[in-house]
Protein backbone atom coordinates (compact mmCIF):
# COMPACT_ATOMS: atom_id res chain seq x y z
CA UNK A 1 0.00 0.00 0.00
CA UNK A 2 1.62 3.28 -0.69
CA UNK A 3 0.56 5.57 2.14
CA UNK A 4 0.88 9.61 1.86
CA UNK A 5 2.35 12.26 4.50
CA UNK A 6 3.97 15.78 5.17
CA UNK A 7 6.55 16.83 7.10
CA UNK A 8 7.93 20.30 8.22
CA UNK A 9 11.77 21.06 9.73
CA UNK A 10 12.86 24.34 10.74
CA UNK A 11 16.35 25.34 10.55
CA UNK A 12 18.58 28.58 11.39
CA UNK A 13 22.24 28.73 9.90
CA UNK A 14 25.02 30.99 10.96
CA UNK A 15 27.25 32.02 7.94
CA UNK A 16 31.62 31.38 7.67
CA UNK A 17 33.69 30.49 10.10
CA UNK A 18 31.52 32.32 13.03
CA UNK A 19 33.21 31.42 16.15
CA UNK A 20 37.20 31.45 14.65
CA UNK A 21 37.49 34.69 12.70
CA UNK A 22 36.86 34.94 8.89
CA UNK A 23 39.02 36.95 6.53
CA UNK A 24 38.63 37.97 2.94
CA UNK A 25 40.31 41.09 1.15
CA UNK A 26 39.46 42.55 -2.26
CA UNK A 27 41.11 44.88 -4.60
CA UNK A 28 39.26 47.39 -7.37
CA UNK A 29 40.83 48.54 -9.76
CA UNK A 30 39.19 51.21 -12.23
CA UNK A 31 40.38 51.23 -15.88
CA UNK A 32 41.04 54.07 -18.40
CA UNK A 33 37.78 53.57 -19.96
CA UNK A 34 35.52 53.70 -16.40
CA UNK A 35 35.55 49.96 -16.17
CA UNK A 36 36.06 47.96 -13.39
CA UNK A 37 38.06 44.65 -12.91
CA UNK A 38 37.91 42.81 -8.99
CA UNK A 39 40.27 40.93 -7.40
CA UNK A 40 39.22 38.67 -4.85
CA UNK A 41 40.32 35.24 -3.75
CA UNK A 42 37.44 33.41 -3.53
CA UNK A 43 36.85 30.67 -6.71
CA UNK A 44 33.49 30.73 -8.24
CA UNK A 45 32.58 26.83 -7.87
CA UNK A 46 28.82 27.51 -9.94
CA UNK A 47 27.24 29.45 -6.86
CA UNK A 48 27.68 32.12 -9.13
CA UNK A 49 29.84 34.39 -6.80
CA UNK A 50 31.27 36.24 -9.29
CA UNK A 51 27.95 37.41 -10.98
CA UNK A 52 26.81 37.97 -7.35
CA UNK A 53 30.11 39.91 -6.43
CA UNK A 54 30.64 42.11 -9.53
CA UNK A 55 26.79 43.15 -9.17
CA UNK A 56 28.01 44.70 -5.98
CA UNK A 57 30.90 46.38 -7.37
CA UNK A 58 28.69 48.17 -9.68
CA UNK A 59 25.97 48.94 -7.49
CA UNK A 60 28.77 51.47 -5.48
CA UNK A 61 30.38 52.32 -8.33
CA UNK A 62 27.55 53.35 -10.21
CA UNK A 63 28.45 51.79 -13.38
CA UNK A 64 26.81 49.14 -15.62
CA UNK A 65 26.92 45.23 -14.08
CA UNK A 66 28.93 44.21 -17.57
CA UNK A 67 31.23 46.89 -17.08
CA UNK A 68 32.89 44.89 -14.46
CA UNK A 69 35.58 42.21 -15.05
CA UNK A 70 35.80 39.72 -11.62
CA UNK A 71 39.19 37.94 -11.52
CA UNK A 72 39.22 35.19 -8.78
CA UNK A 73 40.60 31.99 -10.25
CA UNK A 74 44.12 32.08 -8.81
CA UNK A 75 44.87 32.34 -4.87
CA UNK A 76 48.51 33.07 -5.23
CA UNK A 77 47.41 36.41 -7.33
CA UNK A 78 44.39 37.46 -5.47
CA UNK A 79 44.02 39.27 -2.12
CA UNK A 80 43.82 36.82 0.97
CA UNK A 81 40.60 34.54 1.11
CA UNK A 82 39.69 31.90 3.49
CA UNK A 83 37.89 30.39 0.68
CA UNK A 84 34.69 29.02 -0.56
CA UNK A 85 32.96 27.31 1.93
CA UNK A 86 30.64 27.50 4.76
CA UNK A 87 28.40 30.04 2.66
CA UNK A 88 30.56 32.81 3.47
CA UNK A 89 31.58 33.94 0.28
CA UNK A 90 28.40 36.34 -0.35
CA UNK A 91 28.79 37.91 2.82
CA UNK A 92 32.69 38.00 3.90
CA UNK A 93 33.78 38.17 0.15
CA UNK A 94 31.04 41.05 -0.09
CA UNK A 95 32.07 42.86 2.65
CA UNK A 96 35.00 43.70 1.41
CA UNK A 97 33.99 43.93 -2.15
CA UNK A 98 32.06 46.31 -0.95
CA UNK A 99 34.75 48.35 0.65
CA UNK A 100 37.21 48.08 -1.67
CA UNK A 101 34.91 49.39 -4.51
CA UNK A 102 34.02 52.71 -2.08
CA UNK A 103 37.75 53.42 -1.69
CA UNK A 104 37.89 53.42 -5.48
CA UNK A 105 35.06 55.70 -5.64
CA UNK A 106 36.65 58.49 -3.19
CA UNK A 107 39.33 58.21 -5.25
CA UNK A 108 37.22 58.71 -8.25
CA UNK A 109 35.26 61.28 -6.56
CA UNK A 110 38.41 63.19 -5.38
CA UNK A 111 39.72 63.27 -8.62
CA UNK A 112 36.23 64.95 -10.21
CA UNK A 113 36.34 67.27 -7.57
CA UNK A 114 39.23 68.89 -8.97
CA UNK A 115 38.48 68.28 -12.17
CA UNK A 116 35.20 70.57 -11.26
CA UNK A 117 36.69 72.57 -8.95
CA UNK A 118 34.20 71.63 -6.72
CA UNK A 119 34.72 69.27 -3.06
CA UNK A 120 34.17 65.44 -2.74
CA UNK A 121 31.25 65.59 -0.47
CA UNK A 122 29.51 67.60 -3.34
CA UNK A 123 29.61 64.84 -5.65
CA UNK A 124 27.86 61.59 -6.74
CA UNK A 125 28.75 58.70 -8.46
CA UNK A 126 25.77 56.96 -10.28
CA UNK A 127 24.26 56.03 -13.92
CA UNK A 128 28.44 55.79 -15.21
CA UNK A 129 28.76 59.42 -14.31
CA UNK A 130 29.79 61.87 -11.46
CA UNK A 131 27.70 64.55 -11.00
CA UNK A 132 27.23 67.47 -8.78
CA UNK A 133 24.32 67.01 -6.01
CA UNK A 134 22.57 69.97 -6.77
CA UNK A 135 23.26 70.27 -10.31
CA UNK A 136 23.55 67.03 -11.61
CA UNK A 137 23.85 68.22 -15.64
CA UNK A 138 27.34 69.50 -14.13
CA UNK A 139 28.89 65.47 -14.77
CA UNK A 140 31.68 63.80 -15.67
CA UNK A 141 31.97 60.19 -17.46
CA UNK A 142 33.31 57.51 -14.81
CA UNK A 143 35.77 56.90 -17.90
CA UNK A 144 36.46 60.53 -18.68
CA UNK A 145 37.34 60.96 -14.83
CA UNK A 146 39.65 57.28 -14.26
CA UNK A 147 41.08 58.12 -17.70
CA UNK A 148 42.09 61.49 -16.24
CA UNK A 149 43.22 60.43 -13.17
CA UNK A 150 45.98 57.58 -14.88
CA UNK A 151 47.32 59.34 -17.29
CA UNK A 152 46.97 63.08 -16.81
CA UNK A 153 47.53 62.69 -12.96
CA UNK A 154 49.63 60.23 -12.90
CA UNK A 155 47.31 58.12 -10.43
CA UNK A 156 46.44 54.58 -9.84
CA UNK A 157 42.59 54.20 -9.32
CA UNK A 158 42.75 51.05 -7.01
CA UNK A 159 40.36 50.50 -3.82
CA UNK A 160 41.37 48.38 -1.61
CA UNK A 161 38.67 46.54 0.95
CA UNK A 162 39.06 43.69 4.42
CA UNK A 163 36.85 42.27 6.46
CA UNK A 164 37.63 40.50 8.90
CA UNK A 165 35.06 39.30 11.75
CA UNK A 166 37.17 38.72 14.99
CA UNK A 167 37.37 35.14 16.51
CA UNK A 168 34.69 35.01 19.71
CA UNK A 169 36.00 35.36 22.77
CA UNK A 170 33.63 33.69 25.50
CA UNK A 171 33.68 35.52 28.58
CA UNK A 172 35.77 33.33 31.21
CA UNK A 173 33.02 33.62 34.03
CA UNK A 174 29.88 33.14 31.72
CA UNK A 175 30.64 31.59 28.74
CA UNK A 176 29.15 34.47 27.04
CA UNK A 177 30.09 35.59 23.37
CA UNK A 178 29.11 36.67 20.07
CA UNK A 179 30.24 33.91 17.96
CA UNK A 180 27.09 34.71 15.12
CA UNK A 181 27.65 37.33 12.63
CA UNK A 182 24.27 37.07 10.58
CA UNK A 183 21.56 34.40 11.10
CA UNK A 184 19.83 33.03 8.20
CA UNK A 185 16.22 30.98 8.29
CA UNK A 186 14.75 28.18 7.20
CA UNK A 187 11.57 26.17 7.16
CA UNK A 188 11.05 23.40 4.84
CA UNK A 189 7.92 20.94 3.98
CA UNK A 190 7.97 17.60 2.49
CA UNK A 191 5.39 15.61 1.36
CA UNK A 192 6.20 11.98 0.46
CA UNK A 193 4.67 8.67 -0.80
CA UNK A 194 5.79 5.46 1.33
CA UNK A 195 5.00 1.94 -0.15
CA UNK A 196 4.93 -0.10 2.71
CA UNK A 197 5.80 -3.62 0.82
CA UNK A 198 9.18 -2.28 -0.81
CA UNK A 199 9.72 0.59 1.63
CA UNK A 200 10.53 2.41 -0.67
CA UNK A 201 10.04 6.51 -0.54
CA UNK A 202 9.12 9.57 -3.03
CA UNK A 203 9.37 12.65 -2.42
CA UNK A 204 6.18 14.27 -4.21
CA UNK A 205 6.90 18.00 -3.29
CA UNK A 206 9.55 20.01 -1.54
CA UNK A 207 8.50 23.60 -0.74
CA UNK A 208 12.13 25.13 0.82
CA UNK A 209 11.68 28.54 2.17
CA UNK A 210 14.98 30.41 3.09
CA UNK A 211 15.29 33.91 4.68
CA UNK A 212 18.34 34.93 2.47
CA UNK A 213 18.80 38.72 3.94
CA UNK A 214 18.87 39.91 0.82
CA UNK A 215 18.81 38.14 -2.62
CA UNK A 216 21.17 39.60 -4.35
CA UNK A 217 20.30 37.79 -7.75
CA UNK A 218 17.29 36.54 -6.95
CA UNK A 219 17.72 33.98 -9.80
CA UNK A 220 21.02 32.28 -8.38
CA UNK A 221 19.62 32.49 -5.22
CA UNK A 222 16.78 29.75 -6.50
CA UNK A 223 20.12 27.65 -8.12
CA UNK A 224 21.26 27.80 -4.68
CA UNK A 225 18.03 26.47 -3.01
CA UNK A 226 16.93 23.56 -5.64
CA UNK A 227 20.18 22.69 -5.74
CA UNK A 228 20.62 22.13 -1.53
CA UNK A 229 16.92 20.61 -2.02
CA UNK A 230 17.82 18.05 -4.18
CA UNK A 231 21.49 17.11 -2.14
CA UNK A 232 18.95 17.34 0.72
CA UNK A 233 16.75 14.40 -0.92
CA UNK A 234 19.90 12.49 -1.59
CA UNK A 235 20.97 12.63 2.13
CA UNK A 236 17.57 11.36 3.15
CA UNK A 237 16.72 8.42 0.86
CA UNK A 238 19.91 7.55 -1.07
CA UNK A 239 23.47 8.60 -0.19
CA UNK A 240 25.29 6.55 1.92
CA UNK A 241 29.13 6.33 2.96
CA UNK A 242 29.45 4.00 5.11
CA UNK A 243 26.50 1.30 4.94
CA UNK A 244 27.83 -0.98 8.05
CA UNK A 245 29.21 2.14 10.36
CA UNK A 246 31.39 2.46 12.34
CA UNK A 247 32.56 -0.45 10.54
CA UNK A 248 33.76 0.97 7.09
CA UNK A 249 33.61 -2.02 4.87
CA UNK A 250 31.60 -1.91 1.83
CA UNK A 251 31.72 1.99 1.21
CA UNK A 252 30.65 3.01 -2.12
CA UNK A 253 33.56 3.62 -4.86
CA UNK A 254 31.90 4.83 -7.66
CA UNK A 255 28.43 6.84 -8.69
CA UNK A 256 26.82 3.73 -9.19
CA UNK A 257 26.74 2.49 -5.59
CA UNK A 258 26.82 6.00 -4.25
CA UNK A 259 23.35 7.05 -5.68
CA UNK A 260 22.97 10.71 -5.93
CA UNK A 261 19.06 11.72 -7.31
CA UNK A 262 18.76 11.69 -10.87
CA UNK A 263 15.94 13.59 -12.45
CA UNK A 264 13.30 10.88 -11.79
CA UNK A 265 13.95 11.26 -8.11
CA UNK A 266 13.59 14.75 -7.77
CA UNK A 267 10.09 16.29 -8.06
CA UNK A 268 9.84 20.26 -9.47
CA UNK A 269 10.96 21.97 -6.58
CA UNK A 270 9.66 25.12 -4.74
CA UNK A 271 11.34 27.76 -3.70
CA UNK A 272 10.23 30.58 -1.24
CA UNK A 273 12.98 33.22 -0.49
CA UNK A 274 12.14 35.93 2.31
CA UNK A 275 14.07 38.86 2.93
CA UNK A 276 14.56 39.86 6.21
CA UNK A 277 17.48 41.93 6.29
CA UNK A 278 20.76 41.42 8.37
CA UNK A 279 21.87 44.49 9.94
CA UNK A 280 25.32 44.40 9.03
CA UNK A 281 25.66 42.03 5.61
CA UNK A 282 26.51 43.08 2.44
CA UNK A 283 23.00 44.99 1.16
CA UNK A 284 21.35 42.91 3.99
CA UNK A 285 22.25 39.40 2.26
CA UNK A 286 23.06 36.50 4.66
CA UNK A 287 24.62 33.44 3.76
CA UNK A 288 22.46 30.91 2.62
CA UNK A 289 24.23 28.35 -0.07
CA UNK A 290 24.96 25.38 2.86
CA UNK A 291 21.96 25.37 4.95
CA UNK A 292 19.87 24.20 1.52
CA UNK A 293 20.78 21.26 2.03
CA UNK A 294 20.66 20.83 5.41
CA UNK A 295 16.48 21.18 5.99
CA UNK A 296 14.78 18.67 3.67
CA UNK A 297 16.28 15.29 5.30
CA UNK A 298 14.50 16.18 8.85
CA UNK A 299 11.02 17.83 6.38
CA UNK A 300 11.17 14.35 4.74
CA UNK A 301 11.55 11.82 7.73
CA UNK A 302 9.13 13.75 9.57
CA UNK A 303 7.04 12.72 6.37
CA UNK A 304 8.05 9.76 6.52
CA UNK A 305 6.19 9.49 9.95
CA UNK A 306 3.39 11.43 9.17
CA UNK A 307 2.33 8.65 6.62
CA UNK A 308 3.07 5.24 8.62
CA UNK A 309 4.06 6.14 11.57
CA UNK A 310 7.50 4.96 12.33
CA UNK A 311 10.84 7.24 12.76
CA UNK A 312 13.57 6.96 10.72
CA UNK A 313 16.48 7.86 13.15
CA UNK A 314 19.29 6.94 10.97
CA UNK A 315 20.15 8.37 7.07
CA UNK A 316 19.33 7.50 4.61
CA UNK A 317 15.57 6.29 4.67
CA UNK A 318 16.84 3.32 2.71
CA UNK A 319 14.11 0.96 1.64
CA UNK A 320 15.50 -1.40 4.01
CA UNK A 321 15.62 0.87 7.09
CA UNK A 322 11.85 1.69 6.02
CA UNK A 323 10.96 -2.15 5.95
CA UNK A 324 12.81 -2.88 9.36
CA UNK A 325 10.77 -0.26 11.17
CA UNK A 326 7.69 -0.83 9.92
CA UNK A 327 8.07 -4.86 10.90
CA UNK A 328 9.33 -3.37 14.09
CA UNK A 329 6.06 -1.43 14.80
CA UNK A 330 4.10 -4.51 13.72
CA UNK A 331 3.19 -3.64 9.99
CA UNK A 332 2.11 -0.82 7.91
CA UNK B 1 48.67 0.58 -33.32
CA UNK B 2 45.21 1.05 -34.82
CA UNK B 3 44.16 3.97 -37.40
CA UNK B 4 41.07 5.61 -36.49
CA UNK B 5 39.68 7.60 -39.24
CA UNK B 6 36.71 9.27 -37.95
CA UNK B 7 34.55 12.84 -38.34
CA UNK B 8 34.94 14.83 -34.75
CA UNK B 9 32.76 18.20 -35.43
CA UNK B 10 32.93 18.10 -38.94
CA UNK B 11 36.30 17.88 -39.21
CA UNK B 12 38.09 14.01 -40.45
CA UNK B 13 40.34 13.08 -37.71
CA UNK B 14 43.30 10.52 -38.44
CA UNK B 15 44.08 8.81 -34.74
CA UNK B 16 46.62 5.93 -33.46
CA UNK B 17 44.81 4.18 -30.71
CA UNK B 18 44.99 0.54 -29.46
CA UNK B 19 42.52 -2.06 -28.67
CA UNK B 20 41.76 -0.54 -24.80
CA UNK B 21 41.46 3.45 -25.64
CA UNK B 22 38.27 4.82 -25.15
CA UNK B 23 36.66 7.36 -27.40
CA UNK B 24 37.20 9.35 -24.29
CA UNK B 25 40.89 9.23 -24.25
CA UNK B 26 41.36 10.29 -27.91
CA UNK B 27 38.42 12.84 -27.66
CA UNK B 28 40.64 14.61 -24.68
CA UNK B 29 43.97 13.72 -24.68
CA UNK B 30 44.80 13.08 -28.59
CA UNK B 31 42.97 15.47 -29.93
CA UNK B 32 41.98 17.91 -27.13
CA UNK B 33 38.79 18.32 -27.07
CA UNK B 34 38.06 18.80 -23.25
CA UNK B 35 34.60 19.87 -23.42
CA UNK B 36 33.91 15.80 -22.50
CA UNK B 37 34.28 15.47 -18.63
CA UNK B 38 36.20 12.70 -17.04
CA UNK B 39 33.78 12.48 -13.77
CA UNK B 40 33.53 8.67 -12.83
CA UNK B 41 35.18 6.88 -15.47
CA UNK B 42 32.12 4.17 -15.14
CA UNK B 43 29.64 5.05 -16.95
CA UNK B 44 27.62 6.24 -14.46
CA UNK B 45 27.75 9.85 -14.75
CA UNK B 46 26.98 11.12 -18.16
CA UNK B 47 29.71 13.96 -18.24
CA UNK B 48 31.69 12.16 -20.93
CA UNK B 49 28.49 12.16 -23.46
CA UNK B 50 28.86 12.55 -27.15
CA UNK B 51 27.07 12.02 -30.06
CA UNK B 52 27.80 9.36 -32.16
CA UNK B 53 26.42 9.48 -35.55
CA UNK B 54 23.34 11.53 -33.57
CA UNK B 55 23.02 8.69 -31.01
CA UNK B 56 24.02 9.40 -27.08
CA UNK B 57 26.91 7.66 -25.83
CA UNK B 58 29.47 7.72 -22.83
CA UNK B 59 32.36 7.86 -24.35
CA UNK B 60 34.14 6.57 -21.66
CA UNK B 61 33.09 3.16 -22.04
CA UNK B 62 33.02 3.45 -25.77
CA UNK B 63 35.98 1.86 -27.75
CA UNK B 64 37.71 4.27 -29.95
CA UNK B 65 37.65 1.77 -32.59
CA UNK B 66 33.86 1.60 -32.33
CA UNK B 67 33.88 5.23 -34.21
CA UNK B 68 35.40 3.94 -37.07
CA UNK B 69 34.01 5.92 -40.21
CA UNK B 70 31.73 7.60 -37.86
CA UNK B 71 30.81 11.22 -37.12
CA UNK B 72 30.93 12.58 -33.34
CA UNK B 73 29.41 15.33 -32.24
CA UNK B 74 30.62 17.40 -28.98
CA UNK B 75 29.51 20.41 -27.56
CA UNK B 76 32.45 22.67 -29.28
CA UNK B 77 29.91 21.49 -32.79
CA UNK B 78 26.97 22.50 -31.63
CA UNK B 79 27.29 26.66 -32.49
CA UNK B 80 27.23 27.14 -36.22
CA UNK B 81 28.85 30.01 -37.82
CA UNK B 82 29.22 31.59 -34.43
CA UNK B 83 25.78 31.23 -33.83
CA UNK B 84 24.70 29.40 -30.47
CA UNK B 85 22.44 26.26 -30.50
CA UNK B 86 19.03 26.98 -29.43
CA UNK B 87 19.92 24.72 -26.26
CA UNK B 88 23.02 26.48 -25.42
CA UNK B 89 20.83 29.91 -25.79
CA UNK B 90 18.38 28.33 -23.59
CA UNK B 91 20.51 26.70 -20.83
CA UNK B 92 22.10 30.17 -20.83
CA UNK B 93 19.10 31.92 -20.13
CA UNK B 94 17.23 29.91 -17.81
CA UNK B 95 20.24 29.32 -15.66
CA UNK B 96 20.85 25.63 -16.45
CA UNK B 97 24.36 25.48 -15.37
CA UNK B 98 25.86 25.78 -11.99
CA UNK B 99 29.15 24.68 -12.00
CA UNK B 100 29.46 23.77 -15.89
CA UNK B 101 30.86 20.19 -15.47
CA UNK B 102 27.71 18.44 -16.75
CA UNK B 103 26.54 20.56 -19.04
CA UNK B 104 28.37 19.62 -21.89
CA UNK B 105 26.84 16.01 -21.66
CA UNK B 106 23.34 17.62 -20.43
CA UNK B 107 22.76 19.84 -23.69
CA UNK B 108 24.09 16.74 -25.96
CA UNK B 109 21.66 14.45 -24.11
CA UNK B 110 18.95 16.91 -24.71
CA UNK B 111 20.06 17.45 -28.15
CA UNK B 112 19.54 13.72 -28.70
CA UNK B 113 15.97 13.86 -27.19
CA UNK B 114 14.85 16.24 -29.27
CA UNK B 115 16.34 15.41 -32.38
CA UNK B 116 13.84 12.41 -31.93
CA UNK B 117 11.02 13.98 -30.36
CA UNK B 118 10.85 17.86 -30.55
CA UNK B 119 8.21 18.22 -28.43
CA UNK B 120 8.30 16.20 -25.35
CA UNK B 121 6.53 16.24 -21.77
CA UNK B 122 8.33 17.45 -19.08
CA UNK B 123 8.43 13.84 -18.00
CA UNK B 124 9.79 12.70 -20.86
CA UNK B 125 12.67 15.48 -20.67
CA UNK B 126 13.03 14.24 -17.50
CA UNK B 127 13.70 10.79 -18.30
CA UNK B 128 15.86 11.16 -20.93
CA UNK B 129 18.50 13.30 -18.79
CA UNK B 130 17.82 10.84 -16.00
CA UNK B 131 21.40 9.28 -17.31
CA UNK B 132 23.03 12.49 -16.85
CA UNK B 133 24.18 13.26 -13.01
CA UNK B 134 24.04 16.74 -11.71
CA UNK B 135 24.99 17.66 -8.42
CA UNK B 136 24.55 21.78 -8.37
CA UNK B 137 21.06 22.89 -9.98
CA UNK B 138 18.22 20.47 -8.96
CA UNK B 139 17.46 19.25 -12.77
CA UNK B 140 14.47 21.99 -12.03
CA UNK B 141 16.12 24.73 -14.09
CA UNK B 142 17.54 22.03 -16.82
CA UNK B 143 14.33 20.59 -17.40
CA UNK B 144 13.14 24.10 -17.82
CA UNK B 145 16.23 24.91 -20.48
CA UNK B 146 15.03 21.87 -22.33
CA UNK B 147 11.37 23.06 -22.63
CA UNK B 148 12.08 26.28 -23.47
CA UNK B 149 14.74 25.15 -26.34
CA UNK B 150 12.03 22.92 -27.58
CA UNK B 151 9.31 25.55 -28.00
CA UNK B 152 11.83 27.74 -29.85
CA UNK B 153 12.92 25.64 -32.00
CA UNK B 154 9.01 24.91 -32.87
CA UNK B 155 8.42 28.38 -33.21
CA UNK B 156 11.56 28.58 -35.54
CA UNK B 157 10.57 26.08 -37.84
CA UNK B 158 6.50 26.98 -38.07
Amino acid sequence: MRKRGVGIAAGFYPMGMSGGGDSSQALVKIQPDGSAVLTVGSCDIGQGCKTVLAQMTAEVLGIDYAQVKVVNDDTDNCPLSFGTFASRVTYVDGKATIAAAENARDILLEVAAQMLEKSPEDLVAADGKISVKDDPDTSLAIGEVAGAATFGMRRLVVGLGHYMRDPATPDPDTGECDPVCSLAWAANLAEVEVDTETGEVEVLRLVSSYDVGKAINPMLTEGQIEGGGAMGVGAALSEQLHPHYPGLEDQPTNLGDYAIPTTMDIPDLESVIYECPSTNGPFGAKGLGEMTANCPAPAIVNAIHDAVGVWLNELPASPERVLRALDEKGGG
Amino acid sequence: MYSLEFTVNGQLCQVAVDLKTTLLEVLRDKLFITSPKVGCNTGDCGTCSVLMNGKLVRSCITNALSAQGKEVTTIEGLAEAGELHPLQEAFHDNYGAQCGFCTPGMILASKALLDENPKPTREEAKEALSGNLCRCTGYGKIIDSVMAAAEQMAQAKS
